[in-house]
């Protein structure tokens, strides 16, 4: 060790520290020079609002794809929240911690399972029942939104229990000393005190589901179009750029990049609100 | 990063004569086994073979960062005159649906309208009472403009599926009883079958023969006349020997 000693150590690891900064900046600067110029050029408010996508007429309008992000999105909350925040509870609140001990980290595993499993059975399993049972094409919003409430579970799960414990011993004592029943001190304490917690990780859930791309691709069926009912096929923002990246020049690459800004922006705003919401977590204690 | 492979490609291979062909990916694994035995043959080439799309092909054909570009277009974009094409190969487009389908044939304008969303029930097509699900390629896709291409006047339907592969079409239209799509016709199985169009089968007699509609050609694109090593590696594809590979894998022969 003394051979490199404490500055040279130092040093390594500002660089390595820099490295996940800088290749975000490289990332960032990427995506802006290549799409910025094109959200200029073609107008910002014909790009994001106009409805129609044809490259080859040269019509660029991502509405339809920034309306089936959105509804993929809150559809994704709406299926992984609850499931997941009420699954969180009931670990942290309701089962001995060996049990939570255990069954955590298969949770987590979930979160290993590549999404494009997830879409494979979204394509071979979901879908089929989807168009048996409710109709449609199989390949839609409501199974987009299903199969991304699934993936978003570990991440909302375990950031969940995380601050769950964070609350202190204390406040349940407190709460059951004065005669509250558990369920009593879990909803009027316990998730109250916890509460900056869950939606933050319910925002970072947010973020994995806007910006998961592979397995809406297979299961939303990929229709540019403003859907009309749950059942509709979609286009999401990231499944855009994918599908068309390998094909495009010119003009229509400049358009999928300049897509990517928009889904930049997008989940930067996601990310500053889950770090906000953190904050206030930390600046209560 | 094409230029950056291409002058890479280029920088290494110096002693040797190296080409690089790019583009269509719908030919791109024929190339490669075209190129493998071209090399067996002339242990002194080395050929490079790339995909990207027809889109690429031509482009890296006119800037010079493929010696060779491949194209599976019907009509090569404006900017190709500039190129010396040569068909190598011919594909079928096959019009495909779910086995259990009861409609065996379509007319071409039933195709269009279809493909348009002005039939949208198999009933208005000679089939069974269900809504017709449409499936797609993305934008860009060789296989789509030759389809719209040849069909004409065809504006996709919004409430089309798009899916970005020869194999997710297939899947799409093996999981749904009332899918339609079109795909290669060298990747057709038994999972799907294959529309008669005006009454001719999508088969490789009815190509060559020049009755089923839906063919397009593949291109190689060289600027300038090809010379050297290009010119023998287009000649052996064009020879009996490389017609007879390109058949064996499922496109149908040139001439």
């Amino acid at each position: 060790m003394n051979l490199i000693g404490e500055k040279g150590v130092r040093r390594i690891f500002l660089a390595t520290a820099f490295s996940a900064l800088s290749a975000l900046l490289l990332i960032a600067l990427f995506i802006i020079n290549e799409g910025v110029p094109f959200i200029v050029k073609y107008g910002i408010g014909d790009f994001l609002l106009a409805s129609t996508w044809n490259p080859k007429e040269g019509q660029f309008g991502i509405f339809p794809m920034v309306v089936a992000s959105i509804w993929v999105t809150l559809g994704a909350m709406l299926v992984g929240a609850p499931l997941g925040v009420a699954g969180a509870i009931f670990l942290s609140e309701f089962v001995p911690v060996t049990v939570m001990r255990i069954v955590k980290p298969m949770i987590e595993l979930l979160a290993a399972i590549p999404s494009v499993v997830f879409g494979f059975i979204g394509v071979v399993v979901l879908a089929p029942l989807i168009r048996t049972y409710l109709g449609g094409p199989g390949l839609s919003l409501l199974a987009g939104c299903i199969i991304l409430g699934i993936m978003i579970l570990p991440t909302v799960i375990s950031i969940s229990i995380d601050s769950i414990q964070a609350v202190p011993r204390s406040y349940r004592e407190g709460s059951l000393a004065l005669g509250a029943t558990t369920w009593q001190t879990v909803h009027m304490v316990t998730f109250r005190a916890a509460k900056s917690g869950i939606i933050a990780s319910i925002i970072l859930g947010m973020g994995r589901a806007i910006g998961e791309t592979m397995a809406v691709i297979m299961v939303a069926g990929n229709a540019v179009k403003i859907p009309h009912s749950a059942l509709d096929s979609v286009r999401s923002l990231t499944a855009n750029i994918a599908l068309e990246m390998s094909y495009a020049t010119g003009l229509h690459r400049q358009a999928l990049f300049a897509t990517g800004v928009v889904l930049f922006v997008v989940i930067m705003i996601l990310n500053s609100l889950a770090i906000m919401a953190m904050r206030k977590r930390v600046a209560k204690k | 990063m094409i230029l950056l492979l291409a002058a890479f490609v280029g920088g290494c291979g110096r002693s040797k004569s190296s080409i690089t062909l790019a583009g269509s990916t719908a030919f791109q694994p024929f190339a490669e086994k075209l190129a493998d035995q071209y090399m067996l043959n002339h242990p002194s080439a080395s050929i490079s073979v790339q995909g990207g799309g027809s889109a690429v092909g031509v482009q890296s054909a006119i800037s010079g960062a493929a010696q060779i570009g491949m194209a599976d277009l019907v009509t090569l974009p404006p900017e190709a005159r500039v190129l010396t094409s040569t068909v190598v190969a011919q594909d079928g487009i096959a019009i495909v649906v779910h086995p259990s389908n009861r409609v065996t044939d379509l007319t071409k304008q039933q195709v269009s309208g279809i493909f348009n969303g002005t039939i949208r029930n198999w009933k208005d097509a000679g089939g069974s009472n269900a809504p017709i699900t449409v499936v797609s390629r993305e934008a860009g896709s060789g296989t789509r403009s030759s389809f719209e291409e040849i069909l004409g006047n065809i504006t996709l339907t919004k409430d089309a599926l798009i899916q970005d592969s020869n194999g997710t079409i297939r899947e799409t239209v093996a999981n749904d009883p009332n899918a339609i799509g079109y795909l290669s016709h060298a990747l057709l199985s038994d999972r799907i079958i294959a529309i008669r169009i005006d009454h001719v089968e999508c088969s490789t007699e009815n190509v060559v023969a020049g009755k089923y509609i839906l063919v397009r050609p593949i291109y190689l694109l060289v600027k300038g006349m090809p010379e050297g090593e290009t010119k023998s590696f287009i000649d052996f594809i064009l020879s009996s020997e490389g017609q007879k590979m390109i058949e064996q894998n499922g496109l149908i022969r040139a001439r």
